[in-house]
């Protein structure tokens, strides 16, 4: 292989000068970026070590914090509940180390496995109680028995508790799926909160008419998908046969999950067409640009209007009842919150936060930074919420069982390499949905028995 | 280096391949290495075979034998559970978008070889010919080049875009270019070709600059058209350029990887084994396993080219 190297150097001799330096340049910083990226973990570590003061000891010295909040306005809110906790623990010092959201997930295995930090920001669901399960977090039982007289219900503290039954979790913020529209839309051409799916129907074909688009949908990331086949499927099923088929206790290819997909393919016709190369984003702008009538995403819709007179504009109703001896009285609203490594450097210390991060003064400052989420605990200061905010608590409080999210309550390896691709396989071929199913239930077969 | 080793070729036979030792041992033979140079060579030659088994070999036959585990990333190693073919088998009969990557990456393959490829060829030859502000195009084309493949997705995607992209808005259509299955995979490759065109001109035009002027004068002489001289006479001289050409066509086709991860994750139309490979492994997925036997196949892919081009390369030097 003498060829290449000789050759390589003869070009490098002949490539003008201008261009030269810039490549080189870019191959240095393409070098640096993979330093960085090669440093990340060792630099992780680094900041997890400033801890001090054991388990049982008096709470002092620095705790850690891993962030995923890697946005502006929520990664403000978290320094400003840190700050706050400082203020309210002398001696006690919260490090706050933020990584880019997407990357904290994708190196979450390697993270937990490595020198992770002393608290770190996660999802309740199958997500939380599977890394409980294989022994990556800490027991946060003790702080439950402060924060269950605290303003935090038992079912959160459900949704808290792994496996064998000790809580690993502590819940922060939260918010509903819903449909969503804008009051304005609504009022101009006068159409009413639809209750079943007949009532939509009826009011898709009337948006249809006023040139409306009845459904704003994207799904080139995935995700967003799950979120209509959850809902269908809470209606359809009711909220039992889908805690069990996440668990994979139910077959796919049984003809009540057909049923959803079927339910779906009819509403197909009301949903935003090219669905797959369109990002949330793209098609929350559809809503706020009052081309659609409806959306059905989780209330962080909210994020893509402006604050102030846009965001009061904005509401949603509950998604229509298909089957009234179902009912409508199952939602989703996925709970954020914290966990605690396996052996915290400062467990005093971060027990201590954890307290705090499940008090309502903590969660008053995140739910007012970021207005699109909910705070958890049920004291927290309600007055100050916007109208968004106030509708989402009456909303959870009157569901009987709240889910978390398909990618959050089923494994994560079966969510996103089978459920993702067969998702937009039936967005782009709604015919075969027998095919799929049956796709579906063999890869589960095979994932679940690993 | 050519400057250190001239005066040794210039030095009479006897000398030796070392100078300096030549006073007290005798030379026996171009054969002959001394202790020295015995250790030399050991260590010239240790230290990159144990970087190729520490950074090629083990990282390979481990993805391997990985593929016949169910190794979930958690955990000490030896938790897993030899699972034998069942990967395999699990990719070839129920995985829908395998066949799909397969296809996908063969595509790609094809298109970079016979169209963006020659098409950079061309663009060489065009601005070999010195038109007026050659050095303006040539720093255009080649300026794709330099942006990352991340970049160039973002930027595309802002051309794409079905709702706010700039094709659309032009022409007033509603083609969902990176969504609908139908053209988003050719939309990629040509937002790809964008940058192969740029890399295969460059490299081409700095192989068209160093073939002796006398050849082309000779092949005029001889009475020689454009087309003939370049296919007859140039073409071949820039055997080994043209081999440099293929090998990197080929890389680049069969690593396809950041430009779909950035448009889609590799999803909906724009499989590629790679990104199969990485949606498997990294993340929460964590289906080691799993992904080893996609990797595995992937391996196995691009063996097949790297025969073809060592025989190339070997017959060639004989």
């Amino acid at each position: 292989m003498s060829r290449p190297a000789s050759e390589a150097e003869y070009l490098a001799s002949l490539v003008p000068a201008s261009v030269r330096g810039v490549s080189r340049r870019t191959l240095l910083r393409g070098a640096l970026g993979a330093g960085t990226l090669l440093a990340a973990p060792t630099l992780l570590s680094a900041c997890g070590g400033g801890g001090s003061g054991g388990s049982g000891g008096a709470a002092t010295g620095t705790v850690t914090v891993g962030s995923n909040q890697s946005d502006a306005v929520p990664k403000a809110a978290i320094q400003a509940v840190m700050d706050a906790f400082q203020k309210a623990n002398a001696g006690l010092t919260a490090k706050v180390n933020t990584i880019d959201h997407n990357s904290f997930q994708e190196n979450i295995n390697n993270y937990l496995q490595g020198s992770p930090d002393d608290v770190w920001m996660w999802f309740a669901g199958y997500r939380m109680r599977f890394f409980a399960s294989k022994g990556l977090a800490g027991d946060v039982s003790d702080v439950w028995k402060d924060l269950s007289g605290a303003g935090m219900s038992d079912a959160l503290k459900k949704s808290s508790t792994g496996d064998d039954g000790k809580q690993y979790f502590v819940p922060s913020t939260y918010y509903p799926w819903a449909m969503f529209y804008r009051k304005s839309v609504f009022e101009k051409h006068g159409y009413a909160e639809p209750k079943t799916l007949d009532e939509f129907k009826t009011l898709g074909t009337q948006m249809k008419k006023d040139g409306l688009v009845p459904i704003a949908f994207g799904d080139k990331d995935g995700w967003p998908a799950m979120g209509t086949f959850d809902q269908l499927n809470l209606r359809v099923n009711g909220y039992d046969f889908h805690v069990n088929l996440m668990a994979g206790k139910e077959a796919w290819n049984s003809d009540k999950v057909k049923a959803v997909f079927d339910t779906w393919a009819g509403l197909l016709e009301f949903h935003q067409p090219d669905s797959l190369g369109r990002t949330w984003q793209e098609a929350a702008q559809t809503l706020q640009q009052k081309k659609a009538g409806t959306y059905l995403l989780g209330s962080f819709v909210a994020q893509q209007f402006a604050k102030g007179a846009e965001q009061e504009d904005l509401t949603f109703f509950n998604f229509p009842e298909i089957d009234s001896t179902i009912g409508a009285d199952a939602i989703e609203a996925p709970i954020d919150g914290y966990m605690m490594a396996k052996r915290p450097k400062n467990e005093a210390g971060a027990k201590k936060l954890l307290g705090y991060v499940g008090s309502a003064a903590a969660q008053n400052i995140v739910v007012k930074a970021d207005p699109s989420v909910i705070a958890t605990n049920d004291q927290a200061d309600k007055a100050a919420y916007t109208s968004l905010q106030k509708k989402s608590v009456e909303f959870v409080s009157q569901a009987k069982s709240i889910a978390q999210f398909m990618d959050r309550d089923t494994r994560p390896d079966f969510a996103s390499t089978v459920m993702i691709p067969a998702i937009q396989s039936f967005l782009k071929n709604p015919k075969d949905i027998d095919g799929l199913v049956n796709s579906i239930e063999k890869q589960k077969k095979s994932i679940f028995a690993s | 280096m050519s400057t250190s080793t001239t005066p040794d070729r210039t030095t009479p036979k006897p000398a030796g391949p070392k100078p300096a030792k030549l006073k007290r041992s005798k030379y026996k033979g171009i054969d002959h290495l001394s202790p020295v140079d015995r250790v030399v060579v050991s260590v010239m030659i240790g230290v990159p075979t144990l970087l190729v088994l520490w950074l090629v070999v083990v990282p390979a036959v481990g993805s391997v034998l990985l593929s016949f585990t169910n190794w979930d990333g958690i955990g000490p190693i030896s938790s897993a559970k030899v699972v034998g073919l069942q990967n395999y088998k699990d990719v070839l009969t129920i995985y829908p978008p395998f066949v799909p990557a397969l296809q996908h990456n063969l595509i790609w393959l094809a298109v970079m070889f016979f169209i963006a490829t020659p098409i950079g060829m061309f663009l060489a030859i065009l601005l070999d010919r010195e038109v007026r502000g050659s050095r303006v195009y040539q720093t255009a084309i080649y300026l794709p080049v330099v942006l990352s493949l991340a970049l160039v997705g973002f930027i595309w995607q802002l051309i794409y875009s079905r709702d706010q992209g700039f094709i659309n808005q032009v022409t007033g259509g509603s083609i969902d270019w990176y969504g609908d299955t139908r053209y988003n995979l050719w939309a990629a490759l040509l937002a790809s070709s964008w940058r192969h065109v740029g890399y295969i001109m460059l490299l081409y035009l700095a192989g068209l600059k160093g073939v002796d002027p006398t050849l082309r004068e000779a092949a005029k002489v001889d009475g020689a058209n454009e087309r003939t001289t370049f296919f007859k006479v140039v073409f071949p001289v820039m055997f080994p350029i043209n081999i440099i050409v293929l090998v990197v066509t080929v890389i680049e086709s069969l690593r396809a990887f950041d430009l779909v991860w950035v448009i889609n994750k590799g999803r909906n139309g724009l499989e590629l084994i790679s990104t199969l490979v990485t949606s498997n492994i990294v993340g929460e997925a964590s289906r080691i396993g799993f992904g080893s036997a996609l990797a595995t196949f992937m391996l196995v892919i691009s063996s097949i080219f790297i025969v073809i081009y060592l025989r190339i390369v070997m017959r060639e030097q004989r």
